[in-house]
C-alpha cells in the first residue's frame, strides 16, 4: 500500500497538501497561555508515557545489552559488574531528560524568536493528522530534512503546537559541549550520540538498545537526520544507514508489527546560517558549537528571514516496503538479543529506503522564487538585466512547474513584484544598480589582495549556488541527459545506447553529489527522457533523441546548470593528474586541491568558482575512489591517494565532453 | 503401582476414571463391552457383521453430515433469545447459557434475527456419480470385506472440518471430486488385501480414520482420473492385548479416542493421550498426523507413547522387529509413517504405552492482570520443569468467550459467590477486566503430590502477579475446546465464520508472535472489506522446555462480503505467512495436509522435500496412497 504511495510520488501530477501559517495564531493571542496550555497528545496504542530513569532501567537490565556486556567482560578482562558500571555511564550521558516545563520554555522563547525572524511558518496540516494517526497505530519515526540548527527546535515546536507526542532526537555529541544548552535541548527531548564510535562495541550496544526499546514501547516517536549532518550546500546529502538500520531491526525481528517512517522536508526562504556555511566551505574551520557563540547569533534577530514551509510527507511503512524484499524468517535461526550484522538482503533494502526517503524529502521541498533566480544568475556572472531576468525566471517557472516542482509562486502578485521582493530578501546576495542585477561581492575593506577578493567572490558564489541546488533534483535527471546530448552532439552520435552510456556515465560519477537510488539509472534515463519529451525539449524518433527548435534554450540551460560540477570535478581530476605528488595523503587533498584552482582562477585559466568548496573536493574524491581511479592506502596513521593516472585522466577527457567509447566504459568497468 | 493393587481396586479406580471423563466429555455411560481380544474372521461371512464400537459404518445415523459431532447435540438460540445445547451427551447438555447472546451479538456485530441456515438434507445431485473400476469392485467383492457407493457413505468422507468444506456442505455446493467408493476393512489383513487389490488394478486409496482433519487432508484431489477409495478403519477398533507387564496395549488403528480410553479405563489403564478432538479422532490418525494430547506433559504426544506401528503399504508391510524401548538402528522408521498424512499407506496396528489411571485429578485456574504476565509464568513452570498434566493460558478474549458459555446459575448463593469473586480481582487487586488472562490448570497423580504440585504451581503463579481462581474456571476452559467446534455450526447459523489454527515458537517470541499474528488478521480482514471487527484471540496450549504451542481463534461477522470463504483464507493464508515471519512452525500438530502445502520447502529446505519425495518414491511409485499431502 505505501510501497505504491513511495513510488506513486515520482508521478509529476502528485497532488500536495496546502499550508497553514502557525505564526499568525501566535500573532494574535499570548505566547504565556499558549506555553501553558494544556498539552495532552495521543500516544502509541494508549501506552503510559515511561519516564527517563524507568527508560534506562529497562535498557540496563536487557538481555541484549547483558549480552554484550558478557562478552566485552571476557575480552577485557575486566569484571562484568565494571563494564556493566560503563554502560550506565554511557546511558547516564546519552540519554534524554524529557520534561514538558522545559518544553513550555522553549515554547514561549521560541515563539517569541520566530515571530521576529520569520513571515511564516506553514505546516501542512492533513499531514499532521497523518501523523497523529500512525502515532497511534504503530512507532513512528520522523526524518525531517537536515539545513539548519534550528530544525530539530522546530519540529519539536510544532508538535507541541498540534497536542502531538513529542519525539526525542539523536543529536550529535558536540551540542552537549554547551553547557547550558546542552541540558536544556536534553530536557526537551534530544538524546546525544558521540560522532564516531565504529569500534566500540559496549557504545554501540547501549546505544541501539535504547533506541530500540524506545521504539519498541512506542514511548516517544523518534527522530533524526537521515543526511547525518546539516547540508551546507542545501543539497540532500547521501543519507547514513546506521541509526535507520536500528530502528528497521525491530521489525525484522518481529518486536513490532510495522514502523512508519515519516519524510519531512523543512525548507527555508533564507537559512540562518547561509553565509556561515560558504565560508566553511572555503576552509575556514566551523566554530566549535558554544553557548557564546549561539548568543552573538543574536545579531541575526535583527534581520528578515522569510518563510519557513514543513511538509509532513506520508508515512512509509516499513513493513509494505519490505513486502518481497526481505526474508524475515531468515531471523528466525539466531536468538534475537545476540547483535548481528545485518544481512545482505537486508543492508541493500536499508540502503535503498534510506534513498527513497530521502528522495521524498526533495520531492515535497518548497522552493521559492528566488531559486529560480539564483540559478540564472549564476550562469551569468557578470549580470543581467533586470528584464531579462524577469523573463527568463517566468519561463523558468513554466518549466520548473512542468517538472512537478513544488513551487511557491505568490498567486496574485505580478511578476515583476515577486521578482522585485525576492531580490530585496536576499539584498545580502544580489544588488540591483541600474537595470543590471548582478551577484554582491562583499565590500572590499582597505585594500584585498588578489586572493582575498577571490575568496569574497567565492563566498557569494557559494551562498548563491546553495539556492540554485535547492531546483537540482527537479532538474537533475534531464540536465544529465542534456549534457549527454550535448557531448554526443560533437561526436554526431545520437542513438540512444550511447546516449544512456553517457548519462549512465555522469549518472555514476555525481551519485556522491546528488541523490541517486543505487540502481535506478534505467529508470532514471527513462524519466530523463520522459520529462524532456512532454516538455517537448527533444524528440524520440525510433533510435534517436534528437535535440527541437524550441528545445534550444531548455537544453543549455540544462547544460549550464550542471557545467560548475563538469568543470570541478574536471579540475579534480587534473589536478591529480598534473599536480599531485607521489605521497598525497588525504589530509592534504584538500588544501592542495583548493590552492591549485585558486592558481587557475587568479591566472584566467578558470572562472568556476564551485570547485573551491570542499563539498564539491570531497565527492569528487569519493567518486574516483568508488571508480577505482584513486585507492586509499594506510601508511602508519597517514592515509595516503595512490592515483591511477591512466583512469583518471580519461574520467577527465570524458567530463570535458570525449564521448565515452565502448571500450573505456569497459575499461572502467 | 499397579502391581500393588487387586482387581476391585482397578475396578473402582477405573470406575472413578469413567465419571471424571464423562465429567469433562460425555454423560452417556454404556461401557459394558470389555476387551476381547478376537481374531479378525478371515471367512467371508463373518466380516459383515459390525464391530461394537462408537462409530457405525453409516456416520450420518449417529452423525451430522454438514457440522460438527452427534446429530442430536448442537447449539441454537431458542424462541426467547436465549443460547442451549441439545442433547443429553455433554455437560452443558439441555441447559440455557444466558450471557451467550450478547456476547455473540457484541463481539461479531451479528444478530440473531440474521440467520444463514444450512441446507437440510444432501441433495444427491450435487454428487458426481462413482467411476466405479470394476474389475476392483469385482475382486473386492470375493474378499467380502463390506464396502459402498452410496452417495452419502462418499461425501461423508469426502472432507474433514476445513472452514471451506462445511460451508460447501452447509450452502448444498456442487462438489467436484468425492471417493468413489467406500471400504470398510475389519482388520490389519482386509487392509493388505484392499492395498494388494489397489495395487493391481491401478485404483487411489485414502485412509480415513475420524474424519477430523482441519488441513484439507480429506480432500480428494480434483485432478485424480482414477477410482478413489476411501479405506474406512472404524471398524478395526479393537484393543488386541494388553500386557501390564511392560504397560503397553496393542490396539488396532481405527478406534477413536473415546473408545480407547473407555476400554482401557475398564481394565484400570488410560493412555493419557488427550488430543481436542478425541471423542471423534482415530489412532492411526494420530500418528499419522504426529497428534498432541492435552496431557502431554505427563504421558507425552503421540510419537512418545508409540512403541511399535504396523502399517501397510504398496511396497508390503512395514514394522519393527522388536518392542525394545529404544533402538539405535538409523533412522527411526517410525517417523516416515508418524506425520505421513496416508501419503505412504495405512496405519493399522499400533503398541502403545499406557498408565494406570491416576488416583486423583484436579483442575486449577490462575488469574494474571495482563497476558505478558502469564506467559512469563508459563515459561517460569516450564524453566522448573514442574508443568501440570496441562497448563493453558487463554488471553483476554477466551477468557470471556468462556464466560459467556456459563449456564444459568440455579442459586442465589452461587451468583453471589460469582459477583464477590468478580468484585474480588477487579476492584480489589485492581485487575482490569479487559486485560486480565486466566491459566487453566489439571493436575493428576496421587492425592499427596497433587497437592504439593499444586501449591509449587500456584507459588510461581503469585510471583508473577498470578491470584488462584478456582477449580470452576480450570474446569471451564476446557469445557470450551470440546464445544468449540459445536460452537462454530451456531456461528456458521447465524453469518459468523470461524477457524482455528496452531503454532510452535521459542518462548522469546510468544509474545510477539501472538500479537503480531492478531494485528495481521485485523488489518488483512479490514483491507478485503469485512465489516465488522474480527475476533482474534488465542491460547497457549502447551510448554516445552524451549518454546510452547500456540493455539489461534479466529472468526467474523460475513454480511456484506460476496465470497466469505475466499476471504477467509486469504486471511488465513496472511496469518500463517506472519506466523512463519516470526519464527513460528508451520504446524504443531494439525499436520501439513493440503492446506499448508505450499510452505513445506521453505520450511524443510529443498533436500528435506527431496528425502521425503524419495521415500514416496520407493514405498508408494504408482501413487496408490494419492491424497496428494504433504508434498
Amino acid at each position: 500500500m505505501a510501497s505504491k504511495t513511495l513510488y506513486s510520488q515520482r508521478d509529476p501530477m502528485l497532488k500536495r497538501d496546502c499550508f497553514e501559517d502557525i505564526l499568525e495564531e501566535r500573532r494574535n493571542s499570548s505566547d504565556l497561555k499558549y506555553a501553558l496550555r494544556c498539552y495532552a497528545p495521543v500516544l502509541y496504542k494508549g501506552v503510559t508515557p515511561c519516564k527517563a530513569n524507568m527508560l534506562k532501567n529497562i535498557v540496563l537490565q536487557s538481555d541484549q545489552l547483558h549480552y554484550v556486556i558478557n562478552q566485552v567482560s571476557q575480552e577485557s578482562g575486566e569484571a562484568p559488574d565494571i563494564i556493566q558500571e560503563e554502560a550506565s555511564v554511557i546511558l547516564e550521558e546519552m540519554a534524554h531528560r524529557l520534561q514538558i516545563s522545559t518544553v513550555r520554555c522553549f515554547a514561549f522563547a521560541l515563539s517569541k524568536a520566530f515571530k521576529t525572524l520569520f513571515q511564516h511558518v506553514c505546516v501542512n496540516e492533513e499531514g499532521i493528522q497523518r501523523l497523529q494517526q500512525a502515532i497511534q497505530e504503530h512507532p513512528v519515526v520522523l526524518l525531517p530534512s537536515h539545513r539548519s540548527y534550528m530544525d530539530f527546535l522546530l519540529m519539536s515546536y510544532i508538535l507541541y503546537t498540534y497536542d502531538l507526542a513529542l519525539p526525542v532526537i539523536a543529536a550529535g555529541m558536540d551540542f552537549m559541549g554547551m553547557k547550558f544548552v546542552g541540558e536544556m535541548l536534553r530536557m526537551s527531548g534530544a538524546f546525544f550520540i558521540r560522532r564516531s564510535f565504529g569500534g566500540d562495541k559496549l557504545y554501540w550496544a547501549v546505544f541501539s538498545e535504547y533506541v530500540k526499546t524506545m521504539l519498541r514501547n512506542g514511548f516517544a516517536p523518534i527522530e533524526f537526520f537521515l543526511e547525518g549532518t546539516r547540508s551546507r550546500t542545501c543539497k540532500s546529502l547521501t543519507p547514513k544507514l546506521g541509526l535507520l538500520n536500528i530502528v528497521i531491526e525491530p521489525f525484522f525481528k518481529g518486536e513490532v508489527f510495522d514502523v512508519n517512517l515519516v519524510p519531512v522536508s523543512i525548507s527555508y526562504e533564507r537559512i540562518l546560517e547561509e553565509s556561515l556555511y560558504a565560508r566553511e566551505l572555503l576552509g575556514v574551520p566551523k566554530p566549535k558549537e558554544s553557548t557564546s557563540g549561539l548568543l552573538k547569533a543574536r545579531r541575526i534577530l535583527s534581520e528578515d528571514y522569510g518563510s519557513i514551509h514543513v511538509y509532513f510527507g506520508q508515512p512509509v511503512s516499513v513493513r509494505s516496503l519490505a513486502q518481497g524484499k526481505v526474508n524475515r524468517s531468515t531471523y528466525n535461526l539466531f536468538p534475537r538479543h545476540i547483535p548481528r550484522k545485518p544481512m545482505e538482503e537486508t543492508q541493500s533494502f536499508v540502503n535503498d529506503t534510506a534513498y527513497r526517503i530521502v528522495r521524498l524529502q526533495e520531492d515535497n521541498m518548497v522552493l521559492k522564487p528566488w531559486v529560480l533566480m539564483a540559478s540564472l544568475l549564476l550562469q551569468n556572472l557578470e549580470g543581467l538585466e533586470l528584464s531579462v531576468l524577469t523573463e527568463q525566471t517566468v519561463w523558468l517557472r513554466g518549466l520548473a512547474l512542468s517538472y512537478a516542482a513544488f513551487l511557491d509562486w505568490p498567486d496574485q502578485a505580478p511578476t515583476a513584484k515577486v521578482v522585485s521582493s525576492s531580490l530585496a530578501l536576499h539584498r545580502g546576495l544580489a544588488c540591483v544598480s541600474g537595470d543590471r542585477v548582478s551577484l554582491v561581492v562583499g565590500e572590499p575593506l582597505g585594500p584585498v589582495t588578489p586572493e582575498e577578493a577571490l575568496f569574497n567572490r567565492a563566498v557569494s558564489v557559494l551562498s548563491c549556488a546553495s539556492y540554485r541546488n535547492q531546483v537540482l533534483h527537479v532538474f537533475l535527471r534531464p540536465a544529465m541527459l542534456a549534457v549527454a546530448m550535448h557531448t554526443a552532439a560533437s561526436s554526431k552520435k545520437s542513438e540512444w545506447p550511447g546516449l544512456y552510456n553517457c548519462f549512465s556515465f555522469l549518472w555514476d560519477m555525481f551519485s556522491n553529489d546528488f541523490i541517486l537510488c543505487p540502481g535506478d539509472t534505467v529508470q532514471d534515463f527513462e524519466e530523463a527522457c520522459y520529462l524532456l519529451v512532454k516538455t517537448g525539449a527533444v524528440q524520440m524518433p525510433q533510435q534517436d533523441i534528437v535535440m527541437t527548435d524550441i528545445g534550444q534554450p531548455t537544453l543549455s540551460f540544462f547544460n549550464g546548470l550542471l557545467e560548475p560540477f563538469l568543470q570541478g570535478y574536471q579540475v579534480v581530476c587534473r589536478y591529480l593528474c598534473e599536480e599531485a605528488s607521489e605521497g598525497l595523503t588525504e589530509k592534504q587533498y584538500i588544501p592542495a586541491v583548493r590552492s591549485f584552482a585558486v592558481k587557475l582562477i587568479l591566472a584566467g585559466n578558470l572562472r568556476c568558482y564551485e570547485v573551491l568548496s570542499s563539498d564539491m573536493q570531497k565527492n569528487a574524491l569519493a567518486a574516483l575512489l568508488r571508480m577505482d581511479a584513486v585507492r586509499k592506502v594506510k601508511v602508519a596513521d597517514q592515509v595516503t591517494l595512490i592515483v591511477n593516472k591512466m583512469a583518471v585522466n580519461s574520467i577527465d577527457d570524458i567530463l570535458g565532453g570525449k564521448l565515452p567509447t565502448q571500450k573505456a566504459l569497459l575499461a572502467r568497468l | 503401582m499397579a502391581s500393588n493393587n487387586n482387581s476391585s481396586d482397578r475396578q473402582r479406580i477405573a470406575q472413578q476414571r469413567l465419571s471424571r471423563i464423562a465429567a469433562h466429555l460425555h454423560k452417556h455411560e454404556d461401557g459394558n463391552s470389555g476387551i476381547i481380544a478376537k481374531e479378525c474372521k478371515i471367512d467371508a461371512t463373518g466380516s459383515t457383521e459390525e464391530n461394537k464400537g462408537t462409530v457405525p459404518r453409516k456416520r450420518q445415523e449417529i452423525m451430522k453430515w454438514n457440522g460438527w459431532g452427534y446429530s442430536d447435540s448442537k447449539f441454537l438460540f431458542n424462541k426467547k433469545g436465549q443460547a442451549e445445547f441439545t442433547g443429553k451427551r455433554y455437560r452443558l447438555s439441555g441447559m440455557t447459557l444466558p450471557s451467550l447472546q450478547d456476547w455473540f451479538e457484541n463481539t461479531f456485530g451479528a444478530s440473531v434475527k440474521h440467520k444463514s441456515p444450512a441446507t437440510p438434507v444432501l441433495n444427491a445431485s450435487v454428487v458426481p456419480p462413482p467411476r466405479l473400476n470394476e474389475a476392483f469392485v469385482e475382486n473386492l467383492k470375493a474378499t467380502g470385506i463390506p464396502f459402498s457407493n452410496e452417495a452419502e457413505d462418499r461425501v461423508f468422507r469426502a472432507h474433514g472440518h476445513c472452514l471451506h468444506e462445511i460451508f460447501a456442505l452447509r450452502e448444498g455446493k456442487k462438489f467436484e471430486r468425492v471417493p468413489d467408493m467406500v471400504v470398510w476393512p475389519n482388520c490389519h489383513n482386509d487392509v493388505v488385501k484392499i492395498v494388494e487389490l489397489a495395487c493391481k488394478h491401478n485404483v487411489c486409496l485414502i485412509p480415513y480414520g475420524g474424519g477430523t482433519s482441519v488441513t484439507s487432508a480429506l480432500e480428494c484431489p480434483p485432478e485424480e482420473t482414477r477410482c478413489i477409495v476411501s479405506l474406512d478403519t472404524s471398524q478395526m477398533n479393537r484393543i488386541l492385548w494388553l500386557d501390564e507387564n511392560n504397560l503397553v496395549a496393542h490396539v488396532e488403528a481405527g478406534i477413536i479416542g473415546q473408545d480407547l480410553e473407555r476400554l482401557l479405563n475398564e481394565s484400570g489403564y488410560c493412555t493419557g493421550h488427550e488430543p481436542d478432538s478425541m471423542e471423534f479422532s482415530s489412532l492411526g490418525g494420530w500418528v499419522a498426523t504426529r497428534a498432541s494430547g492435552m496431557k502431554k506433559n505427563v504421558y507425552g504426544n503421540i510419537e512418545d507413547l508409540v512403541i511399535h506401528i504396523k502399517a501397510v503399504t504398496p511396497r508390503g508391510v512395514i514394522e519393527k522387529s522388536c518392542q525394545g524401548p529404544r533402538t539405535s538402528t538409523g533412522p527411526d522408521i517410525h517417523h516416515f509413517i508418524l506425520g505421513s498424512e496416508g501419503t505412504l499407506g495405512v496405519v493399522t496396528e499400533v503398541t502403545m504405552k499406557i498408565r494406570p489411571i491416576p488416583e486423583y485429578q484436579k483442575y486449577g485456574s490462575v488469574v494474571f492482570p495482563k497476558f505478558e504476565a502469564g506467559v512469563a509464568c508459563l515459561r517460569e513452570v516450564a524453566k522448573q520443569r514442574c508443568a501440570p498434566a496441562s497448563i493453558r493460558l487463554m488471553d483476554n478474549k477466551q477468557f470471556h468467550f468462556g464466560h459467556a458459555l456459563k449456564p444459568q446459575v440455579s442459586s442465589i448463593f452461587t451468583h453471589f459467590v460469582e459477583g464477590l469473586k468478580k468484585f474480588y480481582i477487579t476492584k480489589l487487586k485492581g485487575f482490569d477486566p479487559h486485560q486480565l488472562v486466566v491459566a487453566t490448570l489439571l493436575f493428576e497423580g496421587d492425592r499427596e503430590r497433587v497437592l504439593q504440585h499444586e501449591k509449587q504451581v500456584y507459588d510461581i503463579a503469585a510471583t508473577f502477579g498470578g491470584l488462584a481462581a478456582g477449580e470452576d474456571n480450570g474446569q471451564r476452559g476446557y469445557l470450551l475446546t470440546f464445544v468449540i467446534a459445536y460452537l462454530r455450526d451456531l456461528g456458521m447459523d447465524y453469518c459468523v465464520v470461524a477457524e482455528s489454527f496452531e503454532t510452535s515458537v521459542p518462548w522469546d517470541r510468544v509474545l510477539d508472535l501472538c500479537q503480531n499474528v492478531k494485528e495481521r488478521i485485523i488489518r488483512e480482514c479490514k483491507e478485503r472489506g469485512v465489516q465488522f471487527q474480527p475476533l482474534t484471540s488465542c491460547r497457549v496450549t502447551q510448554t516445552y522446555d524451549s518454546g510452547a504451542c500456540i493455539y489461534f481463534y479466529f472468526a467474523f461477522n460475513y454480511r456484506g462480503l460476496a465470497d466469505p470463504v475466499h476471504t477467509y483464507e486469504q486471511v488465513e493464508h496472511a496469518a500463517r505467512e506472519e506466523i512463519l515471519a516470526n519464527g513460528g512452525s508451520l504446524s504443531h500438530h494439525h499436520g501439513v495436509g493440503k492446506l499448508r502445502k505450499e510452505w513445506m520447502k521453505d520450511s524443510i529446505s529443498n533436500v528435506g522435500v527431496g528425502m521425503l519425495k524419495s521415500v514416496k518414491e520407493y514405498v508408494d511409485p504408482e501413487n496408490i496412497f494419492g491424497n496428494r499431502n504433504l508434498l
